[in-house]
């Protein structure tokens, strides 16, 4: 069991490039309504990076940095958002895209209404569920039985 | 549509492989290699969307069943012995592909679909919600709440692994719950 | 229509590694497999032959598009498969942890 990651290559390169695949989902999150992607696949896109990050480094060197609050903290903040965007849109008469946020001019960031933030609150539930789940699936040992 | 029969003669071809191979590690790359195909074969049939989503979701698919399984030590599988089994399993797949051959016979021609609902979509949806992705128009614009129980499905599956992987069950009755840790 | 009928063939295959083998990952692998031929079949049914993908572009006036509904229905669907073949893996390494083995032929006790 390789708790110490893998070869100084794969460090090295995956320390150069973890911050592109970051950056690349946070823009087809951000694009969603423009060019094909959504809030799903930025968000899976988002969770690979942190999964490349400790597949590289070795599991046990990141438990020890990664602050768990912060998952479960996003991943509600996330679906509460997503919810509130649903039953405030219901409860005030009008379906989900028409009534707070104005709609621009077509092929810009600040349009379509309350799209973008429908993708941003998506695409943050997704990844921190997603990176959750490859968390707790993979730090469990292979000997004793037990979660650690 | 030449392209599109090869690539399907692929996919199925990796398939197969994936089904009868005993060895585990590389019946998983050949399952990775007919979601390859069938990501080229989205791309074909013109929607984009669904090649990106297809292809990252393939892929975290595989990290987690290489890492969390493969690693035991049983890497070999045994194939089945029954041979009633293997008889009512190929009668029931003949019966369902010939009756697959009339179903197909009543579906509309390939290429030509009949685009009753997607008429209105595809007229007003630019007016009404000034998205130009048609798709994400549709996703979280006109259907928005099968996008919330589609979230919510997500976050009920997160919990659901979450609680299986527990560490302590509960104890038996009179002694204390155990608290839930991470 | 031939392409209708070798997409039946890709969910007979899944149909089979599901119902006939015993190690539990192979099942896992047909669940893959019957998901991707239930997708594909979908967006076969939306396609129009020379349309264009549903995306506007500027400046320009489109008007032979294919059908855009089942591909949001089919991002639906390929993300809630994530979800439960997700949780059927986690179900699978618990079961490994406790009979110490993937065959479905032992595992025959039902304690909790």
């Amino acid at each position: 069991m390789n708790s110490n990651g893998m070869s100084l290559i794969v460090k090295t390169v995956t320390r150069l490039t973890v911050g592109f695949i970051f950056v690349y989902g946070i823009y087809i999150v951000l694009h969603g309504h423009i060019s094909p992607g959504g809030g799903f696949a930025g968000g899976v896109i988002i969770a690979l990076s942190f999964v490349n990050l400790m597949l590289a480094y070795g599991k046990q060197e990141l438990y020890r940095r990664i602050p768990k609050l912060f998952l479960a903290l996003f991943e509600t903040i996330g679906a509460i958002m997503f919810l509130g965007i649903a039953i405030l849109g219901f409860m005030s008469g009008y379906f989900f895209y028409d009534w707070f946020v104005s709609k621009g001019k077509p092929f810009t960031i600040f349009s379509a209404g309350t799209i973008p933030l429908s993708n941003i609150a998506i695409a943050l539930k997704v990844s921190s569920g997603l990176f959750a789940i490859f968390l707790v699936l993979v730090l469990i040992r292979v000997t004793g039985g037990s979660k650690e | 549509m030449l392209e599109l029969n090869l690539i399907m003669l692929f996919v199925i071809i990796a398939a197969f492989i994936a089904v009868e191979m005993k060895d585990l590690l590389s019946a998983v790359v050949s399952v990775a290699a007919a979601g390859l195909g069938l990501c080229i074969i989205f791309l074909i049939l013109k929607a984009p969307d669904i090649a990106i989503t297809q292809l990252v979701v393939e892929i975290f698919l595989l990290i987690i069943l290489i890492r969390a399984t493969i690693r035991k030590d049983l890497p070999f599988s045994t194939s089945g012995r029954w041979f009633f089994n293997t008889v009512m399993t190929v009668t029931f797949l003949i019966i369902f592909l010939s009756v697959g051959y009339f179903v197909i016979k009543q579906l509309p021609q390939f290429g030509h679909p009949l685009m009753r609902v997607s008429g209105y979509y595809l007229s007003e949806g630019l007016e009404k919600t000034r998205a130009t992705n048609l798709v994400t128009s549709i996703l979280l614009g006109f259907r928005a709440y099968d996008t919330l129980g589609e979230a919510t499905v997500l976050f009920t599956a997160v919990i659901s692994v979450l609680a299986v992987m527990r560490k302590k069950g509960r104890k038996k009755i009179g002694e204390a719950e155990d608290k839930y840790e991470l | 229509m031939s392409i209708y009928f070798l997409d039946f063939i890709l969910l007979s295959i899944g149909l089979y590694c599901v119902l006939r083998k015993r190690n539990l990952i192979k099942i896992i692998i047909g669940l893959i497999i019957c998901e991707y031929a239930v997708n594909l079949f979908l967006i076969l049914i939306g396609y129009k032959l020379n349309g264009r993908s549903p995306l506007f572009s500027p400046g320009m006036e489109i008007k032979n598009m294919v059908d855009p509904l089942p591909q949001a229905l089919v991002l639906t669907s390929i993300v809630i498969s994530l979800a439960t073949t997700a949780f059927v893996i986690a179900l699978a390494v618990r079961i490994y942890q406790k009979y110490k083995t993937f065959d479905i032929t032992k595992i025959r006790r039902l304690r909790g």
